[in-house]
């Protein structure tokens, strides 16, 4: 009875308690949301255009981010470096268009799958063979981020609103829609769904499938040098960072691997019910919950949707 | 980057230099299990880098101990378990002196195979604290002092703090969801008893090291008075970050020596000033020794560390990881009269270690560290640890030199010991003899 009490009860006893403490939390879940938002948009990008699952999303976070920060301690001024960072990441697309991607067309997707864990190796070793394997300070001031808090005194305490976090939801909001009209809008965009649907039908339209993938591939460097300067001033620019990244998964189950919305909400319901089961229901069981309660979110709304939120239902003749 | 492939070159030039007269040289192999890649580098590099050095001086100043040319491989493991008894099994063969594992998970790995393979294990200030129960873990060493040990300290520091009585305040853990965070648990829940007050754990999985939010917030929530850190890696300056941010004290939160890294402050920038980390050893560059490291070994270009790096706190710990392994070496050289000592001969050397200011004068330690004594029955010596202070741009002693709680950890320790040698049966029963101390 009292197990019943502590589950279904006292946490939101709890809640009407001390609404400050509900409304960060909230807070908190919404920043997090968001950034997972972005990663998962990375991951979404590239499943559509190509099909396949890029397990080197995380490590190319992490990548663009140090090579941000190596670049700006080598003297390089901070916009220039962004710039610079921009054309390595380009750079890696087309790279990985050339070297791993189209050597490999027509393969089976899980063919592709591994090629993306080897580009994870590869790109782990070439990170810390250049940039060493310290962790390193984002140049949030450089960047022109905003530093401190605003406490606002609301229902009875107070809610500390982090500048930089206020900065990460703007700018992650801004370029989550900016993807999502260019490619929902543009004749890019148009091509890329094109390519989601099927190669051969898009190749036979005279779409290039090589150029579409290596665009992708740069949007997906795009989000990752915004994921890694937002969550490197969070934290700080280290190899730990890649980790962050794989609280993607659960977003796209939930949200299904082929949808920008999908991704959207996806982020925002796995961050903000993360931190409230983490924050109301973790004590239960000790703590430490918040690692592994995303997947049971997931898994829960696949029991009534196994297409994800947003995804497509496949029907295959037999 | 040039400069480690230069390294790379070098070392791989003396390796072969050194191989070619192996028959004529005596020399002692010391294997090196560091970590300067993936999430637990940023702590990792600094004693990798302070290890290496100082036995590196002891060769080029030296030419070894004793005469005996150090032979030091390093082994990555990545601060992964699996990696680090690779690394094990792909040394023993080269007759190692002994073990650093660096890691609490590979320490509990080879804590069983020390005894079959007959090659100690050293695990400073870290690992298993049951193992300072030499009766039952002939093999394994951990001097100076044990977690257990810290987590005295840091509640004796609370103590003093808050006039003596603690009783209704609440004290948070905030740990590595791992062996090693967990470690102290079961003495802060021993002392939670004694002096009253609540405790609330907080653990942190590897994954979320730098996703901290809600920790933080049910810190704020259960209002905890103090936070002990038994974090690693990139959960240190995270944490810091997240104390800061949250407006928790900062003078409140104390780390373990582990969470003391100069680079886990800086990134709380200036709200980190005050933050306090326990240390058992100082900081800083003026001490002999470090000295002739930058001579010998720095001005040589054979450091991979940054020439200001010497000092800093991670630098300076494994600076003090090498001092016990020399000085063990040393140890069982004098009991063997052997120059090339093996790892049997080391294992009584650890067991004989007294180390003494006089001692520590000569290796030019004076005031660097207090005196360590390791005996056949304990393995660490619970020695005295002192509260380090962030000043903004280093760490600062900030306290006297405090004595465990060793009526409390003591027993706690016996008892672990027996109850870990009784879930195997097939633990064998200490045979070796006893030495006198040096």
């Amino acid at each position: 009875m009292d197990l019943l009490f502590k589950i279904f009860i006292d946490p939101f006893l709890q809640m009407g308690a001390m609404p400050d403490l509900l409304v960060q939390t909230l807070w908190e879940g919404l920043v997090s949301g968001v950034l997972y938002a972005l990663i998962a948009l990375g991951f979404v990008l590239i499943f559509k255009a190509s099909g396949v699952f890029n397990f080197a999303q995380g490590i190319m976070v992490v990548f663009a981010g140090l090579t941000l920060v190596g670049l700006h301690e080598k003297g390089v001024p901070a916009w220039l470096a962004v710039l610079l960072t921009l054309g390595v990441m380009l750079a890696l697309a087309v790279a990985v268009e050339r070297v791993v991607l189209r050597p490999l067309v027509n393969q089976p997707d899980i063919i592709l799958f591994m090629a993306t864990f080897g580009l994870t190796y590869v790109l782990i070793g070439i990170g810390e063979f250049i940039f060493g394997g310290e962790p390193k300070q984002m140049i949030t001031d450089e960047l022109g981020l905003p530093r401190g808090a605003i406490d606002v005194a609301m229902l009875g305490g107070r809610v500390t609103f982090q500048k930089i976090d206020i900065a990460a939801a703007v700018i992650a909001s801004v370029m989550i829609a900016a993807l999502a009209v260019f490619f929902q809008y543009t004749r890019i965009g148009r091509a890329l769904r094109a390519v989601a649907d099927s190669h051969k039908a898009a190749l036979s339209v005279g779409i290039s499938l090589n150029q579409i993938w290596a665009i992708v591939w740069f949007a997906a460097g795009i989000v990752a040098l915004i994921t890694g300067i937002m969550w490197g001033a969070r934290s700080d620019v280290s190899f730990a960072l890649q980790t962050i990244a794989l609280k993607a998964l659960p977003v796209l189950i939930l949200g299904g691997f082929t949808s920008i919305p999908g991704a959207i909400v996806g982020g925002l319901i796995i961050g903000i019910g993360e931190k409230l089961a983490e924050f109301y229901w973790g004590p239960l069981v000790g703590g430490g919950i918040e690692n592994w309660i995303a997947y049971v979110i997931a898994l829960g709304f696949l029991m009534v949707r196994p297409q994800g939120l947003f995804g497509d239902k496949i029907i295959e003749r037999i | 980057m040039l400069r480690q492939l230069t390294l790379t070159a070098l070392a791989a030039a003396g390796f072969a230099s050194l191989a070619a007269p192996a028959a004529a040289q005596d020399t002692v192999y010391v294997p090196l299990l560091t970590y300067r890649t993936g999430p637990f580098a940023g702590s990792g590099i600094h004693i990798a880098n302070g290890m290496r050095d100082y036995l590196e001086m002891l060769n080029q100043r030296d030419g070894g101990i004793g005469g005996a040319r150090i032979i030091i491989e390093e082994c990555e493991t990545g601060y992964d378990t699996k990696k680090g008894v690779e690394c094990y099994e792909s040394t023993k063969g080269k007759n190692p002196v002994l073990y650093n594992p660096y890691s609490t998970g590979i320490t509990l790995q080879l804590i069983p195979k020390a005894a079959v393979d007959k090659v100690p294990v050293l695990s400073m200030a870290y690992g298993l604290s049951a193992s300072a129960d030499g009766s039952n873990f002939p093999w394994v060493f951990n001097p100076p002092v044990t977690y257990w040990d810290g987590a005295s300290v840091f509640i004796r520091h609370v103590l003093q703090a808050e006039g003596g009585n603690i009783k209704g305040k609440t004290i948070g853990l905030i740990h590595l969801d791992a062996p090693f965070g967990k470690e102290p648990i079961p003495v802060l829940e021993a002392l939670a008893k004694e002096y009253g007050f609540t405790l609330k754990l907080y653990p942190v999985p590897a994954a979320q090291m730098q996703n901290q939010g809600s920790v933080w917030l049910s810190i704020r929530r259960d209002r905890v008075d103090w936070i002990y850190n038994q974090g690693w890696g990139a959960m240190n300056p995270t944490a810091v970050k997240e104390a800061v941010k949250n407006g928790f004290p900062i003078d409140k939160l104390v780390g373990v020596w582990w969470a003391g890294g100069d680079d886990d402050a800086r990134a709380g920038e200036a709200g980190a000033k005050g933050y306090k980390t326990l240390n058992f050893h100082n900081t800083g560059a003026n001490f002999p020794v470090l000295q002739d490291i930058l001579k010998h070994v720095f001005d040589k270009n054979l450091s991979q560390a940054k020439r200001e790096q010497v000092g800093e706190n991670l630098y300076n710990r494994g600076v003090y990881n090498s001092m016990l392994i020399a000085e063990a070496v040393r140890t069982a050289q004098r009991l063997t009269g052997k120059k090339a000592v093996n790892g049997t001969d080391v294992r009584r050397g650890l067991e004989a270690l007294n180390i003494t200011e006089a001692r520590l004068k000569e290796i030019g330690m004076e005031g660097f560290a207090a005196p360590v004594k390791v005996t056949c029955t304990d393995h660490n010596g619970h020695n005295k640890v002192f509260v380090s202070q962030w000043d903004g741009t280093k760490y600062v002693k900030a306290s006297d030199w405090i004595e465990p709680l060793k009526n409390i950890v003591r027993p706690l320790i016996e008892e672990a010991a027996k109850e870990y040698v009784s879930k195997d049966a097939g633990w064998p029963k200490r045979t070796e003899a006893c030495d006198a101390p040096a």
